[in-house]
């Protein structure tokens, strides 16, 4: 069996439903399995919900947990991928002192080379987007915290397949 | 046009809707499900729902149980012999808390229940209400489905969903969380069964292919064997799997809960599998060429160390539930679906067989196990009784036609291992969780459920003394429940493994016990305590021709051990013989 740990993001798509969020993180804890980072949303389906989480472990245990999540009432389908088959972003918000756009030439250089946008700017401090992989975040994070970060927030992982998933088909052949 | 039909139907439905409480929409669609007993007792938030059980008590009858924990497994014992959902009704807070051990044992045993819980009212959740808790976040790992009513239109919708899921597929427990304002609340009551749900998908397609491999692997087994588990049982499949095995000769064991399938005295029964199972289907585990799993998911109780575990065979797994397919044992060919649809689709594709050498070879290592073990239990020459002596004289006097309601620990192993059976249903135990305290409560579901049949429970003294305050439950509603408890003084199969794994250290494992036959008295049953051989035939006697409930105190041998044994996390073929 395959012992070797990776890194899997995994779609679920679901009844949208109070609870639903419990029960399936309920299927990590009880394996003793961190949940590296969680998002959801709406997805292309209406009424359905998608759940994106990322963690890492083995393939073996992977599929063990599909399973036991696509045995849940609510649950309509699950997906696991790695990251070569997936197309992936996070996003991140950084709050910083106005004073320093202005006193610090070298931080204008940083926005302008990750390519990140301004959010909204006053007086007392500005705000800076940034969409990406996690490693483009975190070297925005080091470069920026040398002139300080009044606040920082980093969302979970977003990410669509390179491959279809055959979701609607299968929700339309539910309906008939 | 379609709108215009919806928007007729919603009209004809309209006229068929009577307006009515929360409450008693929820006693009508209990009525709807067919239900007519339910387990339960009362308390502040679900006071609006026993008002109206109590209205309606003529058409559906409330159980009161001395603890909630008792209403669950009263609920699993009516549901086990039965086949139909139990049903268990508490109150909010300490009520639904004590609801989860039989929550959590449903869950692990796959048994349908509904369990309707009261919730403080809506404007009062989240604020640490008096008697508030969240039932739905706590019993959402143990639950197959849960949800929290707090209008009472969303009542007959998501109690249809609750039988529904409780009962199709793989069964399991549901639990329904229903504010008080909700149960208060009027509305336009009408009821719809629930057909299906769009997320849930109870049965998996059964693929052809699948069923064409399975068969050539058992076709061409030189020496096969069949372990089954209570996926017969719950698929309604005994008829099919029995001529399956007929058909092939394959040599047949079974896991602690499927056993009763079909009949013990059946030539190709080999006996259990697991811990405490007989010596040869465990041994020849790890012999045989194909293994048939049905309905069974590979516990460690059953298979000891996987690593080791019937490495040298093909695994074929008859399974309803994909997520159990390659859980613990890899398997080499996966039959998904229902059992009885399975088995029949399997019938005509497999070649008639009697592997009269291969089953020889469980016959002569029956009479090894014979010879260390069964002759000591059953027929002992020793002063003190044993467990198994006693399961013998309750055989003969019923003749297997008793339904055998078990607790948990060294009389389970016992009377699983004892007992024998002429009818399916008829082992009720709990399994995959190992609760004591299950066995008094849930005999007396079984008793309801089936009040033609002997029921008997059988406990330990430990276990017993976990809920025996049901004894009021069937002292109340007069429930006809035959009582043995084997009593060794003990926690008995903790005792042997510290006898065997902590070098006789008996911490906290001796009990100094009641006068059990006083407090049986004291809530007015006939009781009786034996401890001598020859008192033993004259009391069980008495018991099984008790019109009424009936407690038999049965004093054992103190430090006897159940062998044979696989220690924990061994290899299933170095079961201990003593």
């Amino acid at each position: 069996m395959d012992k070797e740990i990776k890194h899997f993001t995994v779609s679920i798509y679901t009844e949208n439903n109070i609870g639903l969020l419990n029960r399936i993180s309920a299927i990590f804890q009880r394996r003793h399995i961190n949940v590296e980072s969680l998002n959801t949303s709406r997805s292309e389906i209406e009424g359905v919900s998608r759940f994106t989480l990322v963690v890492d472990i083995t393939e073996d245990q992977m599929k063990k947990i599909i399973g036991q999540l696509e045995r849940q009432v609510e649950v309509i389908k699950a997906y696991y991928h790695t990251d070569e088959e997936t197309i992936y972003q996070i996003s991140a918000m950084f709050k910083i002192k106005s004073d320093l756009l202005f006193e610090e030439r070298q931080i204008q250089n940083i926005i302008k080379e990750s390519n990140a946008r301004i959010v909204t700017v006053n007086k007392e401090f500005f705000v800076l987007e940034k969409s990406g992989r996690k490693q483009e975040i975190d070297l925005l994070y080091r470069e920026l915290s040398a002139f300080g970060i009044m606040q920082f927030v980093r969302s979970g992982r977003i990410a669509v397949t390179k491959n279809q998933m055959e979701i609607s088909k299968m929700l339309e052949a539910f309906q008939h | 046009m379609k709108e215009t039909q919806t928007l007729k139907n919603k009209a004809q439905n309209k006229d068929a809707s009577v307006r009515i409480t929360g409450s008693e929409a929820i006693v009508k669609c209990l009525l709807e499900e067919n239900v007519k007993t339910v387990y339960g007792y009362p308390g502040g938030a679900i006071m609006p729902l026993y008002d109206e059980f109590y209205k309606y008590q003529d058409k559906i009858h409330h159980v009161l149980t001395r603890h909630e924990q008792g209403a669950t497994h009263a609920a699993q014992g009516y549901a086990r012999i039965s086949g139909d959902v139990g049903v268990a009704i508490a109150t909010s807070g300490p009520g639904a808390t004590n609801l989860i051990t039989g929550i959590a044992d449903a869950q692990i045993d796959s048994t349908p229940l509904v369990c309707i819980t009261g919730q403080v009212p809506s404007h009062l959740l989240g604020s640490d209400a008096f008697q508030e808790t969240d039932i739905v976040g706590i019993s959402t790992p143990v639950t197959k489905w849960n949800h929290q009513i707090t209008k009472a239109s969303e009542i007959p919708e998501v109690l249809a969903k609750a039988f529904y899921i409780a009962k199709s597929g793989r069964p399991g427990p549901v639990l329904i969380d229903i504010t008080k304002d909700a149960q208060f609340e009027e509305f336009d009551f009408n009821y719809e069964k629930c057909k299906g749900i769009r997320s849930y998908k109870p049965v998996p397609k059964t693929d052809e292919n699948s069923l064409v491999e399975a068969a050539k692997l058992i076709n061409e087994a030189k020496k096969p064997l069949i372990v089954w588990g209570q996926g017969v049982i719950l698929g309604k499949a005994e008829k099919e799997f029995k001529a399956v095995i007929e058909k092939t000769g394959i040599p047949s064991a079974w896991t602690i809960l499927g056993v009763s399938a079909i009949p013990t005295s059946h030539p190709l029964n080999v006996g259990m599998v697991g811990m405490h199972g007989n010596y040869a289907p465990n041994v020849l585990t790890n012999e045989c060429d194909v293994l048939i799993a049905i309905g069974m998911r590979f516990d460690d109780r059953v298979t000891g160390n996987l690593a080791t575990y019937a490495k040298q065979a093909k695994i074929v797994h008859f399974e309803i539930d994909p997520a159990e397919v390659d859980k613990n044992v890899k398997t080499d060919v996966a039959v998904l679906g229902d059992a009885k649809d399975s088995l029949e689709k399997l019938l005509p594709l497999l070649k008639e067989n009697t592997h009269a050498e291969w089953r020889q070879k469980f016959k002569d290592l029956y009479k090894i196990e014979f010879e260390k073990v069964i002759k000591n239990d059953l027929y002992p020459t020793k002063e003190g009784l044993t467990m198994g002596e006693v399961l013998k004289e309750i055989n003969t006097q019923t003749k297997g036609e008793a339904a055998i309601v078990s607790d948990v620990g060294q009389h389970q192993m016992v009377a699983c291992r004892y007992a024998e059976f002429n009818q399916t249903k008829s082992n009720i135990t709990s399994g995959g969780l190992g609760t004591m305290g299950f066995g008094l409560p849930a005999a007396i579901g079984a008793k309801m459920a089936a009040p033609e049949r002997e029921v008997i429970s059988i406990c330990g003294d430990g276990g017993y003394q976990m809920t025996i305050q049901e004894l009021g439950t069937i002292f109340q509603q007069k429930a006809a429940v035959k009582v043995v408890v084997l009593n060794n003084d003990f926690l008995g199969m903790v005792r042997q493994w510290q006898q065997l794994f902590f070098d006789k250290r008996y911490a906290s494992t001796e009990m100094v016990n009641p006068d059990f036959v006083a407090i049986a008295k004291g809530y007015y049953l006939n009781a009786k305590r034996v401890s001598k051989r020859e008192e033993l035939a004259d009391a069980v006697a008495e018991m099984v021709a008790s019109k009424e409930p009936y407690f038999l105190e049965v004093c054992v041998e103190k430090e006897d051990n159940v062998f044979p044994m696989i220690p924990s996390g061994a290899t299933v073929s170095d079961i201990r013989l003593e």
